[in-house]
């Protein structure tokens, strides 16, 4: 579309770029909205009220004081690893965020529509971070920082299995790997012949929508799957020995994945970029495929990314932490069978209908 | 140093006539009389207060099993030891602001009330009595007559006493700080480690002639914040 | 059986003892971790040295006196009204019910008896002070378990009530107020109003803990049926409040005392439940003292209709010299029994004091307790048996 043509290293140069865009500025405003604020509101508190008008440009002043601070290494800690675990960590958020569309030419990589397997990428690149998670833990060289890892790992490894059959759900009925192909599935799609609000699979897959967000939630290790980073036992698990810009970029991990897998999950179950058909037709002019959304489909995904990551923080600084023991029953002896339960009477209708 | 006093339940019996007779907290004296016989050295009584025993060194531990298994004194208050040795850094507080002010109260009646109070307090060196210089002391509880029980045992130079901890379990850390604080062995129990101090510290803090070093740099500067009685209708009353 | 058969079979017992022995060797060989002092959850300076065989503890040894201030030692060259000052830091969480059993015990030995004011007004500071001690508990234990927010909706309440004690008081956690023989001041003008409206965020607060807490699954599934304790063992230990009546035995010294019982306290002017329940773990510990707070609030309500007019201070000499004698007197403290035991020479000091904190008891019982837990469920326990630090070092 765009008439341009780009040597490939500009184009990988803006690629980039657009991936730190896409990643850390919405990273920025939840950290904003909903950890400094709306949690404050939450607790009878004001939260940050003196950096910027209410306290907006709190978080400049958090990266401004991380950046002075010094960058610590254990003095037993494997210097190599311990010094790459944040980045590996980091790096899955931005693999993550390259297939999700935001618009109708809007895909980092892929080309106009997007990557054909993109929701099988994005489920196989979300397991690096355990391994920049277990390289924390171990490198660390400290006994809470390495039951941390280890609880992070056995409890990432399960909840993957819940998340990827919950999508299962979603690609049956879509019929496409694609995430492209999902949004407009979406937005072609009907309920009962109803076609008004398209067909948003958070209504058609409901089930698998809360496990795809309970599993987002124990993914992120977030209350109440926070165990590994259990703070009133474990300091903060795989976390504790890191300071500095190291620490910060394990934050900017912890937050900037949120949001993408808050962004995967508008893509899946609440339309993506796209907005409600009955929307698209009050505008005289306007087609799904037209150009202009590929300005209104980044805000359309913000919001919607808005509204998930609320209910994760909602969730989170509401209730208690589960034991591992009993996250780990909860996604062997509950999630999963519910989801297999969920493929096999979506894969019956589909064949049905 | 405290005396023996095999007599001093006759005495407390003569003169709680007095007061309102204790018929529970006498019942169970002759009862533990009777059977720790030659184990009891000496009781005391306060009616409607609190009862006292003192048992010799050797039977301590089998006293609290007594006490626990068969007189059902099933909670566990306390153990602590006592130095009775009057501390040779003498009274810590007296000061000439104070000798001042002791001259303006005996002139008047309350001092005399309480100095005689001092006077007929019973027993020279606490109730029940001892031989030594260090006495361990430990309190029991009956939940079902609502009576509790002072023990007292002495503790002779080889500093050494039986251990609760198999019939009171949680004796074992009171024992822990009487064993740092005083220097007493309580034998049987193996964990003898210092409680609050740390390893290599050196003496026993809470015996008298342990200095606080505080106290002998800076001497205590004698009563000078005395407020007012709020309930003396005529200040001058009390000063 | 044959004779070979016998040694075949002796041979093969033989082996398997050694077999046990060497997984003996290999499971001591455990992993230790230190919790503490510096740690989030001990708060304070708690240690505990955990052996560990992956999550399991083998053996649990707290380590204590990164606070100890030798307040034995220091009472002894301290006149009775300056003990007060000091023992206010005892449970610093509760300063005023600190000092009621220390100014009961010398006021035993002096035979002074406090006016009905003076013992009304000292019980509902007493309770008062209860119900901020224990509403931070109450918010504390959900921190222990990942749940951030109650802790501040805990810290929020406590403050109306800290706000009434200060007040009366003049001071918001060490008020240092009470007097042998009475009480400091009275009662500020409109401060029964104040309370009345005090009291009722703490009834909303309780009521808010059980709707968020005690009726969430994911907290009853962390804390039911862990960290049990036995009625039995919770005696022999001395465990004493809260954590004794969470293991169903029915004792408060407010109601089981001569000293509560208008001997010092005038609880015998209120009507009040004593709660306890069967379980003895982690959730009936909590359980209790959510009740107890609610109890505190009615008993509070009760003590504000009924003060009785009158002298707030007892004839008492200008310089207090306490009769020789000995006394123990122990009241049903926040966080358990707390009880002094005072030796008078007839001194202006007194010649020994012994402090029977209740967290030293309460926490006496944790290498037993410990033993097999998991690690989250070792800061449970730590959390339900609610310590405070400054009542274990003293």
């Amino acid at each position: 579309m765009i008439a341009i043509e780009l040597a490939y290293w500009q184009e990988a140069i803006l690629k980039l770029l657009l991936g730190f865009a896409i990643v850390l500025p919405p990273a920025g405003i939840t950290v904003y909205l909903y950890l400094f604020k709306m949690v404050s509101f939450m607790q009878s508190r004001l939260g940050p009220m003196e950096a910027g008008p209410y306290g907006s440009l709190q978080l400049v002043a958090e990266i401004g004081k991380w950046a002075q601070k010094e960058d610590i290494f254990p003095t037993k800690a494997d210097r190599f690893v311990y010094a790459a675990a944040p980045f590996v960590v980091l790096i899955s958020t931005f693999l993550l965020v390259l297939v999700v569309p935001f618009g109708p030419d809007l895909a980092i990589i892929g080309g106009e529509n997007g990557v054909d397997t993109g929701i099988f990428f994005a489920l196989a690149v979300s397991s690096i971070s355990v391994i920049g998670i277990l390289m924390a833990g171990w490198a660390s060289a400290s006994k809470y920082s390495l039951l941390g890892g280890l609880r992070a790992a056995g409890q990432l490894i399960a909840y993957e299995l819940p998340l990827v059959l919950a999508v299962v759900g979603v690609v049956i009925q879509a019929g496409t790997l694609s995430m492209q192909g999902i949004v407009s599935a979406q937005y072609e799609g009907e309920i009962f012949g109803f076609g008004g609000f398209g067909n948003p699979y958070f209504l058609t897959q409901f089930v698998g929508f809360m496990i795809f967000l309970i599993s987002v939630q124990a993914e992120l290790a977030q209350a109440p799957f926070d165990m590994p980073v259990a703070e009133s036992e474990l300091v903060t698990g795989y976390m504790t020995e890191y300071s500095g810009m190291r620490f910060l970029l394990f934050f900017i991990g912890e937050f900037a994945t949120a949001n993408v897998f808050a962004f995967i999950a508008a893509t899946l179950f609440l339309g993506g970029w796209a907005v409600p058909p009955f929307l698209v037709d009050m505008i005289p002019g306007l087609e799904i495929d037209s150009w202009a959304f590929n300005l209104i489909g980044p805000a359309v995904m913000i919001v919607k990314m808005l509204l998930l990551t609320f209910v994760v923080y909602w969730v989170r600084f509401t209730f208690p932490r589960f034991r591992e023991d009993q996250l780990q029953r909860f996604a062997w002896k509950v999630l999963i069978p519910i989801s297999l339960v969920n493929i096999a009477v979506t894969g019956l209708l589909k064949v049905v209908f | 140093m405290p005396s023996a006093d095999d007599t001093q339940t006759a005495d407390d019996a003569e003169t709680g006539s007095d007061t309102p007779t204790d018929e529970a907290r006498e019942g169970l004296l002759a009862i533990l009389s009777d059977e720790l016989g030659d184990a009891l050295v000496a009781s005391h009584l306060k009616p409607g207060d609190d009862l006292w025993i003192r048992v010799t060194n050797e039977s301590w531990s089998d006293t609290a099993d007594y006490l626990r298994n068969r007189q059902r004194f099933r909670f566990f208050d306390f153990v602590s030891a006592i130095d009775w040795m009057p501390s040779p850094y003498g009274r810590s507080l007296s000061a000439a602001v104070d000798d001042q002010l002791a001259e303006a109260e005996a002139t008047s009646d309350e001092a005399a009330v309480a100095s005689e109070d001092a006077k007929t307090g019973t027993g020279a060196d606490g109730y029940t009595g001892g031989d030594t210089r260090f006495q361990v002391f430990a309190r029991v509880y009956n939940l079902t007559t609502r009576l509790g029980v002072t023990l007292k045992a002495d503790v002779d130079e080889s500093m050494s006493i039986g251990t609760w901890i198999n019939t009171y379990p949680g004796a074992a850390w009171q024992e822990r700080e009487a064993h740092e604080m005083f220097g007493i062995t309580f034998t049987g129990n193996a964990d003898m480690r210092n409680i609050y101090l740390p390893g290599d510290f050196e003496g026993n803090p809470l015996r008298k002639d342990y200095p606080l070093m505080a106290r002998l740099v800076k001497p205590w500067p004698g009563i000078v914040d005395v407020e007012p009685m709020p309930a003396t209708e005529n200040p001058e009353d009390a000063s | 059986m044959t004779a070979v058969n016998d040694r075949e079979q002796l041979a093969y017992i033989a082996s398997q003892a050694a077999d046990a022995r060497v997984n003996l060797e290999l499971e001591a060989e455990g992993m230790t971790l230190n919790i503490g002092p510096q740690h989030p959850a001990t708060h304070g300076t708690l240690r505990i040295v955990l052996e560990l065989d992956g999550e399991q503890v083998i053996k649990a040894d707290p380590v204590m006196g990164y606070m100890h201030r030798g307040y034995e030692k220091l009472v002894e060259v301290r006149t009775y009204p300056q003990v007060t000052t000091l023992i206010n830091r005892i449970d610093w969480l509760s300063g005023f019910a600190n000092e009621v059993p220390f100014i009961l015990a010398a006021e035993k030995l002096m035979e002074i008896e406090a006016p009905e004011r003076a013992k009304h007004i000292r019980t509902l500071l007493f309770e008062m002070s209860r119900i901020a001690n224990v509403t931070l508990f109450l918010g504390d234990m959900a921190v222990q378990l990942g749940a951030v927010s109650p802790v501040f909706y805990a810290f929020r309440d406590r403050e109306y009530v800290l706000n009434q004690i200060e007040a009366v008081t003049g001071g918001r956690f060490h008020p240092n107020f009470d007097r042998i023989g009475g009480l400091k001041d009275d009662l500020p003008a409109g401060w029964i109003e104040d309370t009345k409206v005090a009291i009722q965020k703490i009834y909303d607060f309780c009521d808010e803990m059980e709707d968020l807490l005690v009726g969430n699954e994911i907290f009853q599934a962390r804390t039911r049926g862990i960290g049990i304790i036995p009625a039995d063992v919770a005696l022999s230990y001395g465990l004493s409040g809260a954590n004794a009546r969470a293991s169903g035995i029915d004792w408060d010294l407010r109601r089981d005392s001569d000293v509560g019982q208008g001997g010092g306290l005038a609880y015998d002017k209120v009507d009040f439940k004593v709660w306890t329940h069967p379980d003895g773990d982690s959730f009936a510990r909590y359980w209790v003292r959510l009740q107890e707070t609610r109890e505190a609030c009615s008993i509070v309500e009760q003590l504000l209709d009924t003060i009785p007019s009158g002298p707030i201070m007892a004839k008492v000499p200008r310089i207090i010299k306490v009769a020789e004698g000995e006394a123990y007197v122990a009241t049903e403290n926040p966080l358990g029994e707390m009880g002094y035991y005072v030796i008078s020479q007839g001194g202006l000091e007194p010649f020994r004091v012994k402090i029977r904190s209740a967290s030293f008891s309460n926490m006496s019982i944790t290498p037993w307790l410990l033993q097999g837990t998991y690690v989250p469920d070792v800061i449970t326990i730590l959390a339900s048996l609610y310590f405070i630090l400054g009542d274990i070092d003293r």
